[in-house]
């Protein structure tokens, strides 16, 4: 295992200091203010887009390229997950029940048939 | 417990001395609002769903270790950063070595649904000072936001009341802390003794693509969601992982441009913008 390194750090540090300022975003200042409009609406549409883009190349990409869907562990995994939680989702325990389903299909192909 | 108090010692100017009696009044400050039956209340009511989530912080706690972050990095994340969605989603980002702003950029994104919090939870908290204000905020989550706003439709307007919902908010808070850290580091210091071969890093993407199945509440949304994976594919070759920033612009200003043209003419604002259930309210 490497060594911690200060630059890690710093990105928790910063991590930090983002977790105070969006949860406080309103009332950190005294006046009363809005944000313009297009940003209000956009704020419906970025979380989604951040997490969509964060894990897509982590599902489908072999070093920077698509390898062979058919034969990936990751895709089927994803794919069995997200179909049990909108199947599930009105079910309290719909999120933690996507994740044990995708890993009950992850482990087996990953570690038996090498995929 | 019952500690002996030590003797009063408010005219003691050192700087150890007020340290103490800085520390000695958050703890009493803190005595207060424990004692208030309400605060139990609140840490009763978190506590069902945080048995729920003992399963993602534990997650967290196990990809973070197993993405190549030291046990002191990982625990220091998992202490001061206190957002799961956003460490997690760093995480691929930070093993790719992606510069400082754009790992804060994804942080913030994600982090965004807070920022509409903080909106219907401003009238609540402008009576504490900012510091407060800020540290109240730091400590309130997604679970114990809806339970609090759920409970307490209006702001307090008294002084007694005021005193009930802190006490409330305060104990879903703390609950929702100590279960947190507690699976979290369970999961690091476990995780850290699992074989390497089994990609138990993978739970990180998973956990990821299951809240972002929950996000997907409007059409508009899961397009979002789509575009910005395709395109964050399409630009994997950027350099310093740009195509996380790109791909929520691109994906952002296409449902900003197709918005106003799936909306019914007399609607006006109040269309598709009030479907998010976790929002107390609709803006």
């Amino acid at each position: 295992m490497r060594e911690t390194d200060g630059w890690t750090l710093l990105v928790i540090v910063g991590m930090t200091a983002i977790s105070v300022i969006t949860r406080s975003f309103f009332f950190i200042s005294e006046r009363e203010w809005r944000l313009p409009d297009w940003a209000q609406r956009g704020l419906q549409y970025a979380p989604i887009a951040a997490l969509a883009a964060v894990i897509a190349p982590d599902l489908v990409l072999t070093d920077g390229v698509i390898g062979n869907l058919l034969k990936d562990a990751r895709v089927w995994s994803g794919l069995a997950a997200a179909a049990f939680y909108f199947w599930r989702r009105h079910w309290s325990f719909a999120l933690v029940g996507a994740i044990a389903v995708g890993m009950a299909v992850f482990l087996p192909l990953r570690i038996l048939l090498n995929w | 417990m019952n500690m002996p108090l030590p003797p009063d010692q408010r005219d003691d100017l050192s700087a150890p001395g007020r340290l103490g009696n800085w520390v000695a009044g958050r703890i009493e400050a803190f005595a207060h609002t424990a004692r208030h039956p309400l605060f139990w209340v609140g840490a009763r009511e978190m506590s069902g769903i945080s048995v729920g989530l003992t399963a993602w912080s534990f997650m967290t706690g196990v990809a973070m270790v197993k993405s190549g972050m030291t046990l002191t990095e990982a625990v220091l994340m998992s202490l001061l950063v206190f957002a799961g969605s956003a460490q997690l989603a760093v995480i691929p980002l930070l093993a790719a070595g992606a510069p400082l702003w754009v790992i804060l950029a994804a942080a913030f994104c994600v982090n965004l649904r807070f920022v509409v919090f903080s909106l219907h939870l401003r009238e609540y908290f402008m009576f504490l000072p900012r510091a407060k204000r800020l540290w109240l905020g730091y400590f309130t989550g997604d679970v114990t936001y809806v339970l609090y706003t759920r409970r307490f439709p209006k702001p307090a307007e008294t002084e007694r009341q005021r005193r009930a919902q802190m006490a409330y908010l305060w104990g879903g808070n703390c609950c929702n802390w100590v279960f947190w850290q507690t699976f979290s580091m369970l999961g690091i210091f476990l995780g850290a003794a699992l074989p390497e071969r089994w990609g138990l890093e993978f739970t990180g993407t998973l956990a990821l693509l299951a809240v972002t199945c929950s996000l997907a509440a409007t059409r508009l949304r899961a397009f979002s969601a789509l575009v910005s994976a395709a395109a964050a594919v399409v630009l994997f070759s950027l350099p310093y992982r740009l195509n996380i920033v790109a791909a929520i612009a691109v994906a952002v200003a296409l449902c900003l441009f197709i918005e106003p043209k799936l909306q019914p003419p007399s609607g006006g604002r109040g269309g598709p913008r009030c479907v998010k259930p976790m929002a107390g309210r609709c803006w």
